[in-house]
Formats: structure tokens, sequence, C-alpha cells
């Protein structure tokens, strides 16, 4: 599995990667594969302000769903609505094509308690 | 938690091992989908060795089996199997199962893996208490059962034996010889709608079956296939599963199982069932897919267009061959006509639905 160094991760299996105030959200390698064949991606918080920890939507795999997590505070500024169509996307390219929102960062100390990728690859293994 | 005979040989196979009814069971090697559609278009296996098998024989076998089960066991002739359950004494089920008839007064019952122990007891209890004193025997943990399935399970197996697979009618099986091994039960059942044989083996040959089927299905690609699959593909065919659909309070009339409901003889529980036949039942297990983008999952709500709770989900998935989210659940009975018009409360979204006929898919 894969766990890209440029990334940081929440216990919750999200990924999380910083663009200067702003940053992507997605699940990880691991995440979906745990899952198996991710068949709907339910995003519907666009322009909320969510903390750290609350829902901002639910992944289904075929048997299972799974909550999302904001892994850190911010406002949802876009949703990948390309997921809506292709939710296969996710365990194709969890990390490239499979982002799921991206978000304004409101609390940017919350960063330092997300793991890296030593960190993460440890937790999973 | 128990292991199946074959356990290592999954795991080096790539399996992801989860817990179910108290065994470590494959759930899927490769994708889900991937699997459903090798047994819808060509052949895979199952390992379903979990499964419990009990051996009922004497000359009151069938006065046993008669009382315990609701479908009319003296119909079975050599050769054939039926699909049964085991009322309980309170309106609901203790299991489902197979009866299968060996020869005259030797029956060989398929149980489900969660209820071995309970289905045990309670078979005995009765095999007791009414004095039918037949032999049983728990034959689980000696037995291994693989189930190939799909439209090319025929060609596949039949390289391997001699005996006519094409002469086994559905629900129907031989005893015989399938690839070198002897009294393998080569039975024209299956839990996906998509055709095929479950083959009943000692353990110890079960290793050399699976490794000949392979061998065997290798021009058609066939593959190993795990619990996802077999809930998708049996949810497709709209199947009980035991536990969901099913269980210890749901009647077999509530369950759509009448037809297995046979009052031509007596069994546990027949009068108040026989009673509920003539008043009606409050509830009935129904089938609907959800058009939009919306999965039902079990103990979702189901909703009336008022927003009254009519009901709940018991099974749910995303149908692999229809592409939408399909379920079956319990709804009062003014619902359950074909066409009602029902909601599900999918996250405290309402997704309009409607009262289906089964299965979902059709060949």
């Amino acid at each position: 599995m894969n766990f890209p160094e440029n990334l940081k991760y929440s216990e919750e299996h999200e990924w999380v990667r910083v663009e200067g105030d702003v940053c992507y959200i997605g699940i990880t390698d691991f995440a979906q594969k745990e899952l198996g064949d991710i068949v709907y991606v339910d995003i519907d918080c666009l322009n909320a302000d969510l903390d750290l920890g609350e829902i901002f939507g639910t992944v289904e795999a075929v048997k299972t769903v799974s909550d999302l997590f904001m892994p850190i505070s911010g406002k949802i500024i876009e949703i990948n609505k390309k997921l809506v169509t292709t939710p296969e996307t996710v365990n194709k390219d969890a990390y490239g094509e499979a982002w799921m929102v991206k978000v304004a960062i409101t609390k940017p100390e919350e960063l330092a308690k997300l793991m890296d990728s030593a960190a993460y690859t440890q937790k999973v293994s | 938690m128990k292991k199946v005979p074959l356990n290592d040989l999954h795991e080096k196979i790539g399996a992801k091992m989860v817990d179910f009814a108290g065994f470590y069971m494959p759930v899927r090697y490769s994708s889900d989908k991937e699997e459903h559609f090798a047994v819808r278009e060509s052949v895979g296996v199952f390992d379903v060795s979990h499964m419990g098998e009990f051996v009922i024989k004497g000359e009151k076998a069938l006065d046993l089996i008669q009382y315990v089960t609701s479908n009319d066991a003296s119909k079975l002739i050599n050769g054939k199997a039926q699909y049964s359950c085991l009322p309980n004494e309170t309106g609901g089920i203790v299991d489902d199962l197979l009866v299968y008839k060996i020869a005259d007064n030797h029956y060989f019952l398929v149980v489900n893996a969660s209820n071995i122990d309970k289905d045990w007891n309670w078979i005995s209890r009765w095999n007791k208490e009414k004095g039918f004193n037949a032999q049983m025997e728990n034959v689980s943990d000696k037995m291994s059962l693989l189930a190939v399935q799909g439209p090319k399970a025929l060609l596949t197996l039949q390289k391997l034996t001699k005996v006519n697979l094409s002469e086994i009618e559905y629900y129907s099986f031989n005893v015989g010889e399938i690839a070198g091994v002897n009294d393998v039960i080569i039975s024209a059942t299956g839990y996906t709608g998509a055709g095929g044989f479950e083959l009943y083996v000692k353990n110890e040959d079960v290793e050399k079956i699976w490794n000949a089927v392979f061998e065997a299905g290798k021009e058609f690609n066939i593959q190993p296939i795990g619990l996802g699959a077999r809930d998708t593909l049996r949810l497709e065919m709209g199947f009980c599963l035991y536990g969901n659909d099913i269980d210890d309070t749901t009647s077999p009339l509530e369950g759509g199982l009448g037809w297995i409901t046979k009052f031509t003889k007596d069994f546990v529980n027949a009068e108040n069932i026989k009673k509920q036949k003539e008043t009606g039942v409050s509830r009935k297990l129904v089938a609907f897919e959800i058009a939009e983008k919306g999965i039902p999952r079990s103990h979702y709500a189901i909703e009336n267009a008022q927003g009254e709770k009519i009901g709940e989900v018991t099974s749910g998935t995303m149908s692999p061959s229809l592409n939408r989210g399909i379920g079956m659940g319990y709804v009062k009975t003014e619902y359950s006509t074909l066409g009602s018009e029902i909601f599900i409360n999918i996250r405290d979204k309402k997704y309009a639905s409607k009262v289906e006929k089964l299965p979902f898919f059709k060949k």
C-alpha cells in the first residue's frame, strides 16, 4: 500500500494535502482497500463550516457505509462532483482524482496533530 | 473462532478474512463486484464449509423431519432436496435449511453456521419428546462444502466426473465420484441464482477437489468468491438470509415462506401458523429498489408518503447487475401489495420506492 510523503493522515483514515491556506481531503489507500468496491460517495456540505471530527459525508461500499470525518476544521469550498458519477475512482486513484472536498483551513494549528506517512504506515501495518 | 479446512489456502491466495457466524471466513479475494460478475457470467467457487450438516437416520427419521420442518418432506424421493424451515413454538423461525433424501430412512439436513448448536438442540429435543428416537449425527465438523456457481459451472465440473451433470435437475443431487474422490454429494442447488452445483465432501478431500475444480475451470477464468459477493448474488434473487430477513421473531408467512409451509401434516406450532394464515399477518417481507442514487441498508426505516414509519429494511445493498440500490424489509400488510408506494429513509433523506416482484435480477 502506498502512503505518499507529501500528505498528512488522520486516525479515521483520511488524507490531507495542504496547499497554502486550503487543503484537499480524501480517504487513504488503506481505507479504500478495507471497504472494497466504492459504489457511492455522498457529500452534501458545500459552504458548511465544520469542526475537526464532524461528519462531512459518507462513502458506501457494496456492503458497508462509512462516515467521513473532518481531519481538521474548515469551510468546505468545493466538492468533487465527479465522484457522484464515478465512485470507483476512489478505488483506482485514492490520492489523486478521488479527492473529496477542498477546504479553507480555519485552524492551521490542528495540522500538527495529524500523522505523517511513516506514523500512518505504522498505524495500519 | 473456528477455521475451515482450507483456511490457509484462502489466506495464501489473498482473501480478506472476517469473523462470520463464529468462523474465520473469506469475505473477498479481489473485488466484490468482480467476484459477483464472475459468478453471473462464468464460474466461481465459494468455500462455505462453515455450514452445518446433520444426518438423520432410522425408521422414524421422516416422522421427525416432518414434525420439526414446515415443508412436506414426504414428497421427497431419493436424490431430491427441499428448502424448508424449522418453526419455533412462538411464531418465529429457528432456522431455514435444506432437507436431502439420501435413501429411505436416511436424510441429510443443511443448516446455517450461526445456528448449528441451536438447531441441533431443537431437533434433538423433539426427537426425544415425541419419541421418534431417530439416529442423529452432527457431521458439521467433518464436512466441507464448495459451491461451484455460474453458467460455466457444469462444463467445469463435467471434466471431473462421469456422473452426467446435465441430468441433475434443480434441487436434485447424485452421490458419486468427482476428481477421484468418492461419495461426494453433487447437488444442483446454490444461493446465487446463477446455476451450478454444491459439493459436500469430507474435510480430508476438500483440497483435492478445490484444486481440481480450479484447474478444470481455468479456461473459464474461474475465480474464488467471498461472502461479500455471496450476499449481493443472493439479494439480487431475493433469497432470505437468516438473521437478517427471517429470525426467531418472524413467522414463515410474514417472511414470504408460505410456499414451504404445508398444513397437510402436523408440525411444531402448525395450529397457530394456520390461524395466522386465516386471520392474516400484520406485516410482510417485501422487495424494493431505489431509482435514484441511494443504497438501502438493514435497519433503515421504511415510511409512507406521510413520513410515518411503516417498517424496516432487513437487507440492502448496491446491486452490481442492476447498478441500483435494492433491498428487502418488513412493512405493514396494507403497504405490501406490488406497486405500493414506500419511502426509504437513508440518513434522514427520503428515497421514493415501490414494492416489487422478485427476483430483482432476471436472466
